[in-house]
Formats: C-alpha cells, structure tokens, sequence
C-alpha cells in the first residue's frame, strides 16, 4: 500500500458467495470470498477462465445477487438492497470499461459519454462529456458513431464514459482483451492516469499478468476461492 | 423531470440513427392507411346516407294528416337548418276531355332538400336535373299523366278549381322511394297555388311534410328537441328509417369497406409488433448498460412509454395528415366516377388515427417492450442473460384486446368481427401448426441441393422458430390480401347476379284481376319479358294474439309505422325467388292439405323483429271491414335489392282470394321499348307504373362507389403487407450480416452467399403462400356461405397467385435485404459480433 493511500474502504466483500443450478447439480462459481478495498487503491482479480472473475466483479459491483454473504459498496450493503436500490448506489459511485467496449452503436461518442451525465440527470452533462473526451485525446471524433471509430478509439470513449461521472469506484473488465498490445498499453496508461488524477479506486479483472503486476494488489482466483492476494 | 428530456433526446437519436424507422414506418404506414380508409369510407358512407337520404328529400322528415305548426320551422331555422313543405293528396286532373287521378304534390321553396329533381321536355324524354320547382300557375306532370291524359308540355290542366299550365316533364322526385302507397302519377304544382284548387277541404285527405335538412348533429339535436314535442299522428322519419332497398346495399357496402380496413389493422399490427421485437432485441446491451450506469426500472419503463406516447402522437398526426391527403387524391382520380361531390368525412374519423396509433401501440409494441423493463444489468457481463419472457396472458392479451377493440370499433358488427377473428385466429394457429412441419420436412431436402440452396434451406431449418413466425406472419398476410380479392370477387359476383343488367325496372300496380290476363298478352305482344302477376290487397294490422294493437306498446318508429300504415298483403302456394324460410316451415304445396285447417302466415323477419312476433303469434288484419286472422308458421329473409314484388306478410292460399285486391308485378323494359308503356297506360288507365329505373341507378352507383373504394383500400392494404415484409427482413438483418460475413470469410463467392439468402426468401415466402391460399380459401367460404350469402366458388387463382407471388414478392424482399447483406464489408460485421 502506498504512504498516501486513504484507508478508507470503498469496497468489501464478507463470505460472499454464488451457487446455480445446473443439470448436473448445484454449482459453487464463487465460494467464501472476504476483501475490502480502500480507496484510491488499484487492485487486480485474475485467475483461469471459470475462475469465477466476472461473477466476482458482477457481485462487488451489484450487478448480480450473491447466494451467500454481503457486499458493501460504499458503505452500502448491496445485499440489502433491491435492483433499483443497488442502481442508485452504481449511478452515484461506480463507472465501467469492458472488454467489448460496449458503446451504444446508435449514439455519437459524445452522446455515449453524455449518456450517465443524463442518466443522473445532469445539465451540464455536454460541455462536461467533450471535456472528458478531449481528455482522452478524442476531441475531434466527438461526433463520430462506434463503427466509425477504432478498437482503441472506442475504448477511450467507454474510458472517457466511465470518468465522465467521477465514480469511487471503477469496475474494468478485460479492458485489454479485444485490443492488440500496443494500444492496449496506450489504454493501460490512460487507464492508470485517470486514477491518479481522480483519486479512483480502481478495480480490474485481467488475463494480462504485466497489468496486473502494474496494481496496488492482487487477487488470484482458482475454482471460485480466493487463493492468493 | 430528467426522464422525459432524456427519454425525447433519446427517441431523438433513435430516430436520426434510423434504429426506429422500421417501427415508426410501420405505424405510419398503419396509421395512414387506416384514416384513409376511415377518410374515404366515411365520405362514401355519407354520400351513401344522403343518397338514402334523399328518399326522404331530406335529412329529417315531419309527416302529418294535420296542419303542421310553424313553431318546427322556426326552431329548425333557428338552429341553422334548412326547412321546406310540401302537401300531397289524391286527386284528380282534368285536360280536356280526358281526367285522371293522380297524387298531388305541393312544393314549397327548397324541396327538394335533399336529391335533386329531373326533369325531361317531352314525355319519356332524356331527363335533366333541376334545381328549380314549378313556379305559380305551372305544373310539371309525369311521363304516364301526360300519356293518359294526351297531353304534353304547353297543355293546360284543371286541379280542383284552378288551371296549371305544364312547364315540364317530372321524370325523377327523390321522395318517390320505395313504398307504393302514393305512387300514383304524380303532378307537382307550386304550393302557393294550393288555396285556389280549393281542394283543402275539412274531410279531404291531405297529407302534410315539413322536411329539414342540415349538419348531421344539428339534425340529430333537433330530432331530440322533436320527439317529445310531436302532435298526435305526427310521425318523423330520418335516414335511419329509409327504404329497405336503399338500405341493404348500403349495408352491405358499409360491411365490405370495413372488411377491407379490417384486414389493413391486422397487416399493419404484425409490422409494428415485429419491428418494436427488433428494437426490444438490438436495445436489451443498451437498457442493461444503463441499468448498470445507474437508471432504475421505473426510469428504463417511464422512458419506454414516453418515447411510445411521442411516437403516437408524432404518427398519428403525420399518419393522419398523410392518410388525409392519400384519400383526396384518390378521391380527385375518381372525381369523372363520382357522380356527386363527396361531402367532407366526419369528425370522429380524424381520432382515428390517434387510437390507432395508441392501440396498435400498446397491443402488439408494447408487450416486447415492457421486457426491457427486466433486462439484468449483469447482462453487461454476461450477453447470455436474457430477462425473463413476459407472460403468454400478457402479450397475447394486449395483442388480441387491442385488435378486438379496434376491429369493433371500425366495423361495429360483432357477428363479422367474430367470424373473421375466428378464421384468423384459427389460421394462426394452423399456419404455425403447418409451419413447423414444413420446416422439419425441408430438413432431409438439403442434402440433395447445391450449395447456395443448402445454405438457404440450412438457415430456414436453423431459425425453426423464426422461420414459423415468419411463415405465420407473412402467411397471415397473404391470406387476409387473398381473401379480399377472393370475398370482394365474390360479393361483386354476387352483387352482379342479384342485380342483372335485366333487373325489374317498372313496377306495375293496380291491375285488376279480371284484366291480369290482358296485361300479359300486352307484354307478350309489346316483346316485354312475360312476368308473374302477384295478388295484393291493402289491409290494416288490428290485433297481435288477440290484444288489439292501440294496447301494444312498440318501440322504435318502424315498428309503429308498421302498425299505423295500411299493410300490402299477399298470399302464394311456393316461396317467393329471393326469399328464405328462417324460422317454421313452408305451408304444403298441395291445397288439399291447407283445406281446412286455420290460415297461415309466413312474416318477414325484419318486420317480426320490429313487431316483437314470434312463430306461432296469431295476426288479425282488417281487409275492407272483415277480419281474418291467421297464425304465423314461418319467418322470411327477403331480399329486398332484387326488386321483385315481395311482401312483409303472406298469407297461405284459400284465405283472402275472396277479398277484393289487385295484381302487382315488376318487369325489366329496355329504354327502346319504354314507350310501349304510353300504350299500356292508353288501354288500362288503373294500372299504375312505377318507374324503379332511377331507383336502381341510384343502387347501382351506391355499388360502384364501394366498388371503387374497396380497389383504392385494396392498394393501401397491399401497402401494409409490404411493410409486414420489410419489417420481418429486417428483424433478421444484423444476424445475416454475421453469416454473410462468417460465410464470405470461409471462402464463398458474393453470390453464393446471394443466391443463398434468395433461396432461404422464396422458400418462406412460397411455403408462407401455400398455407396462405388454404387458409384464405378456408376463411372465404367461411365468409361467404355464413355472413354474406353466397354461393361459394373455389378460385384456384388464389393458389397460383398465393404460391408464386408469396415466392417473388418475399423473395425480391430478401433479395433487396441480401444486397445490404452482402455488399456489407466481412470484418465490420465480424468485428461487430452477431
């Protein structure tokens, strides 16, 4: 841990859990997961496909219920809360880049950092969406589509989407995986400046062990468990 | 309110990325076609109402034997209607040496109110119309009159105590209709010259009619002021009461044109519940994107019926303003075929489109997406989670009691609404039914393809569930176009055999029976068409199972009239042509078996209805002071629209020929032979003739005009089938793309990959035709036998046509989608995904 982190925690899971069914039986993804995370701090969950990663992060995030334990987030326990409650908590602490960028292919890269500006209802949700946008180095393919744009390109704009609202905490996941390893370094650097300019716990599900050695801290995933951290 | 600016610049840019055009098109195009259709129907419906309308010479008509007070002109005129008056009574005019009795009208200023008069020159003369009326001191007399009296145009003739010089030949009055009592020759003389005929004596039987005309809800308002205000014996009579002829054309016209919009709703229905499927898929990563951004599901829901309002309300206007415009111009090609201006639809037709809009919405766009409402936000993670399917309750619910509401709404007729739902309803599960096994028996034909077939067989095979729905919808499509041109073929054919070109055109009334013989010779040495002489005899209803009638309480005017008009009756061995036992059974044919036993009725059924009667009620009649009653054994559907002699009430053989009555017949005489009447009125000067021939022109063009509308539907319908089309290539785009691209990747030429989705096209559309042209022919004769009586003739063109234009026309649509397909560049659709 750095000297300056804040040891506030942001992030926590206690015994969290996830059991389907399946045909062959009940089926453990996720076992007994204890973590919290501080804030500011950058942290890495890696492990072999199946490890349970991104159920992992769909549970930290309140994107998918848990079948044993609790997650807070931001000091919010999202067991607690009902689909609309844990959106609340996302709208007003989390942002996310994923793999497959997931742009909304019907909006410009402006109106799709726009887009959770408007969700929270925010006026000034344009001027600050070129802002953010001409901090990623997008200025001028502002009224671009996703398919007139990069890989790169558009993983910048889900970056420039994630930061636009000054989230605690975000989620990113494979943000490199659909990207070749130059510009997923580029990624990576923008990546990693935002969260030191912005104080954003940052928190990433990653297959690339050199990204993840670039984290604060760990986490190495085998079977659902925590196996090392 | 965030939502509802983020819900507009949302639609907004759903728009402008033409993510909803297909939905917006779809609703548009259904929107347009029905208000044109409602635009256009409503202004034939109201030219057919005035045309019906002009039995009565207006909208609304006061009848009474007594002086009518002014105080119903002046609150009529107060209200903005127009007002006119007219008296009639029997007479008799004199010319010369020559007399003979007539029915006098006294026209006043405005008559008549509505319809036109026509006049000729000379007797039987090509007639012209007028909207003038006999000025004082003149008489315009009609073609038989003048022919009786060897008069003609110039003469002068005495009515009572005054001389009337004749101006014109009367060939046409709108008020001459259907009923006979005063259909004797008519002379129409002005009003103002009734005092000096001195011919209103107390005791005369003078029959008086105040007639106003007007907007229909004033009319409407007015009638309401009327009713209880209404003298003793003072009877009104509006559109609704006009002639039974006029009456079952104009329902029948009515019942196609809604049949044809009907099948406009379903088409256009299919094409916006596929295209809102097709925006609910492509938006399901958009929803759970934004859920994971934070939007809860009131937002995600809130924001979906808004942008659902906006788009109803946008389509509707513009929908509406477009189906306007489409019916003008229709009505501006037909202006040569028109014979009358149409007059501007009425107002509840422009909320049609905004209901339209607003059902077709919430019925078939609504349901699909109401499920994004629960897409998981965890489907950012995972593109497998799909949010659960609504209930089957739900979606078919909303879909089928929103075309129920709208198909009563437009067509108003339960009993065809029911059929035509449970024929589609049934067609639909059929459809799906056959559907499936077509898909499965196509599987074991790949193997004996080529490659492009193989490939288009493979994704018909692959996408089983789509493709039945495919099959279904275009299926679906295709029979309601086949049963329209089959039921309008049909019912055209039909109409064209109840009305040949051969149709009686004169009625003759009035014929003694001792002279019956001689008229036939006549006709027989005239070259007319030998005819069946009729017994009729004029009597009064007294009593219904023995209550008299003044203590029978009937609602409704008809009823009423029925009971204070004098009633034609009739009596036959055999079941008239054109008539139908409904109910009870025929007396036998054999005289013998009737002797004896108690006279016997057959009634209309209308009539019945009207009178409340029922089989085995007994009936007593006054006939010249005797009463004679008879129980009823059976109840009749007379075709009124063949325009043979046909009566309310006929009585079995062996009870009235003793009654003095008179002969009545109908015969069709060619415009050449017309003068051979002026020698039938010369040598039997009773004989009344009534000349139907404008009656039935005005029939037939009541028939040309649905005729004419129907065709002009036919086009948009066909439109809404296309549109079913596009949307359901379409909703399959992006998947091709994949595929194309997949398969292009591998090593296919552009046109295998071209010839392959044309292939997969002309084999839906061609399995979507066959189970069309079943269904259609299932359907019309369902139609046709059950609701619209016809006889019922298999067209096998609706095989030929259901087959090979389901193939070329669904084909050239998958080809047209093919083009974008595989014209679409390989690595963007990859790298977009599927």
């Amino acid at each position: 841990m750095r000297m300056d982190e804040d040891t506030t925690v942001v992030l926590a899971a206690e015994g969290l859990g996830k059991q389907v069914s399946s045909p062959e039986g009940t089926l453990a993804i996720l076992a007994d997961v204890t973590l919290s995370i501080h804030r500011g701090e950058t942290v890495a969950i890696i492990g072999a496909s199946g490890a349970g990663k991104s159920t992992l992060l769909a549970l930290l995030a309140g994107l998918d219920e848990p079948t044993a334990g609790r997650a807070l987030l931001a000091g919010n326990d999202l067991t607690q809360l009902d689909e609309d409650g844990r959106a609340a908590v996302r709208a007003g602490h989390v942002g996310f880049v994923f793999q497959s960028f997931h742009l909304v292919p019907s909006l410009t890269a402006l109106e799709n950092v726009m887009l959770p500006l408007e969700l929270a209802g925010r006026r000034d949700a344009r001027d600050a969406a070129k802002e953010v946008l001409a901090g990623v180095g997008l200025a001028a393919r502002v009224g671009h589509y996703p398919r007139q744009l990069s890989g790169g390109e558009q993983q910048r704009v889900a970056i420039a989407r994630a930061f636009v609202g000054r989230p605690d905490v975000l989620f990113a996941d494979e943000p490199t995986g659909n990207l070749d390893a130059a510009t997923g370094e580029k990624i990576i650097e923008l990546l990693f400046g935002l969260n030191q300019a912005t104080r954003t716990t940052l928190v990433l599900v990653t297959h690339d062990r050199q990204l993840a050695e670039r984290c604060d801290r760990v986490i190495r995933l085998e079977a659902g468990r925590v196996v090392a951290r | 309110m965030p939502s509802l600016s983020f819900a507009l610049r949302n639609l907004y840019r759903d728009l402008k990325s033409g993510e909803l055009a297909v939905l917006v098109a779809a609703l548009l195009v259904a929107v347009a076609a029905l208000t044109a259709v409602g635009f256009f129907t409503s202004r034939i419906g109201l030219a057919v109402e005035r045309e019906a309308g002009e039995v009565l010479a207006a909208d609304l008509r006061l009848q009474s034997a007594r002086v009518i007070s002014d105080d119903y002109a002046d609150e009529a005129a107060r209200r903005g209607l127009r007002v006119a008056r007219l008296e009639s009574m029997p007479s008799v005019v004199f010319a010369g040496e020559e007399s003979s009795l007539i029915a006098l009208r006294a026209v006043g200023e405005g008559y008549p109110l509505r319809g036109r008069l026509k006049t000729a020159d000379v007797p039987f003369g090509p007639a012209t119309v007028t909207d003038a009326i006999p000025g004082p001191g003149e008489a315009w007399a009609d073609s038989r009159l003048l022919a009786k009296l060897g008069a003609t145009v110039g003469s002068t003739l005495t009515v009572g105590a005054h001389a009337v010089r004749v101006t014109r030949v009367l060939d046409y009055r709108p008020d001459q209709g259907g009923g006979f009592a005063d259909l004797s020759a008519t002379l129409m003389i002005n009003r103002a010259d009734l005092p000096a005929t001195q011919l209103v004596q107390p005791g005369s039987r003078v029959s008086r009619a105040m007639l106003f005309a007007g907007d229909p809800a004033a009319i409407d308002a007015f009638r309401d002021w009327l009713e209880p205000r209404k003298q003793r014996g003072e009877r009104v009579q509006s559109i609704a009461d006009a002639s039974p002829q006029i009456r079952a054309s104009a329902d029948r016209a009515g019942r196609f044109l809604s049949l044809a919009s009907l099948v406009s709703v379903l088409l256009s229905a299919i094409a916006v519940a596929m295209a809102a499927q097709r925006y609910a898929r492509r938006h399901l990563d958009t929803v759970a994107l934004m859920k994971c951004m934070g939007a809860p599901q009131r937002f995600v829901l809130a924001q979906t019926l808004l942008q659902l309002v906006v788009i109803a309300l946008v389509t509707s206007v513009i929908g509406t303003a477009i189906g306007y415009f489409a019916q003008t111009g229709i009505a501006w090609l037909l202006r040569d075929l028109l014979r009358s201006d149409l007059p501007p639809p009425s107002p509840d037709t422009f909320v049609l489109g905004i209901v339209t809009a607003v059902v077709v919405l919430v019925g078939f766009a609504l349901p699909p997406l109401l499920r994004l409402k629960r897409v998981p936000p965890g489907r950012v993670l995972r593109r497998d989670l799909e949010p659960p399917p609504l209930r089957y309750v739900v979606v078919y619910g909303l879909a089928i009691g929103a075309v129920g509401a709208l198909l009563y709404w437009i067509v108003r007729d339960s009993k065809l609404v029911g059929y035509v739902a449970g024929g589609l309803g049934a067609t639909f599960l059929l459809l799906a039914a056959a559907g499936w096994l077509l898909v499965r028996a196509l599987a074991p034909m790949r193997s004996g393809v080529g490659v492009a077939w193989r490939y288009g067989l493979a994704n018909i095979s692959r996408r089983g569930r789509d493709s039945i729905v495919q099959i279904v919808a275009f299926g679906l499509g295709f029979m309601v176009l086949l049963l329209l041109a089959l039921v309008r073929d049909d019912l055209l054919r039909d109409w064209q055999r109840s009305l040949p070109a051969d149709a009686p055109n004169y009625f003759m009334i009035n014929i003694r029976p001792d002279e019956g013989a001689g008229v036939q010779q006549f006709f027989r040495q005239a070259g007319l068409p030998s005819t069946e002489l009729v017994p009729m005899l004029r009597a009064r209803l007294t009593a219904i199972n023995d209550t008299p009638v003044e203590k029978i309480t009937f609602e409704g005017d008809r009823a009423n009239e029925f009971v204070e008009r004098e009633a034609n009756l009739s009596w036959a061995a055999e079941l008239a042509e054109g008539n139908k036992v409904t109910s009870g059974q025929w007396w036998p044919a054999d005289p013998a078996q009737l002797a004896g036993r108690e006279p016997q009725i057959s009634v209309e059924i209308e009539y019945a209805e009207r009178l409340g009667l029922q089989l085995g009620d007994t009936l007593s009649y006054d006939i010249a002071g005797e009463t004679i009653k008879g129980r009823i054994t059976s109840l009749r559907e007379v075709r009124w629209d063949t325009f043979k002699p046909n009566f309310f009430v006929v009585f079995s053989p062996g009870v009235l020929e003793g009654a003095t009555g008179t002969l009545i017949t109908s015969v069709h005489v060619e415009p050449q032979q017309r003068t051979a009447l002026v020698d039938l009125v010369r040598k039997y000067p009773e004989v009344t003739i009534i000349d139907i021939a404008a009656l039935l022109a005005q029939v037939r063009d009541v028939m040309n005009k649905a005729s004419l509308a129907v065709q002009y539907v036919f086009l948009f319908t066909l439109a809404a089938g296309v549109m079913v089309l596009l949307a359901a290539v379409q909703a399959s785009r992006e998947e091709r793309r994949y595929e194309s691209a997949m398969l292009r990747t591998l090593g296919a030429s552009r046109g295998v990959v071209f010839k392959g989705v044309a292939a997969e096209f002309i084999v839906l559309g061609a399995l979507a035709g066959l189970l069309a042209a079943a269904g259609a022919t299932a359907v019309g004769y369902v139609l046709a036998t059950r609701v619209f009586d016809l006889q019922y003739t298999a067209n096998p063109w609706v095989w030929i046509l259901g087959i090979g234009g389901g193939a070329i026309l669904v084909g050239l649509a998958g080809i047209l989608a093919a083009r974008s397909v595989v014209s679409h560049p390989p690595m963007q659709a990859l790298r977009a995904g599927n």
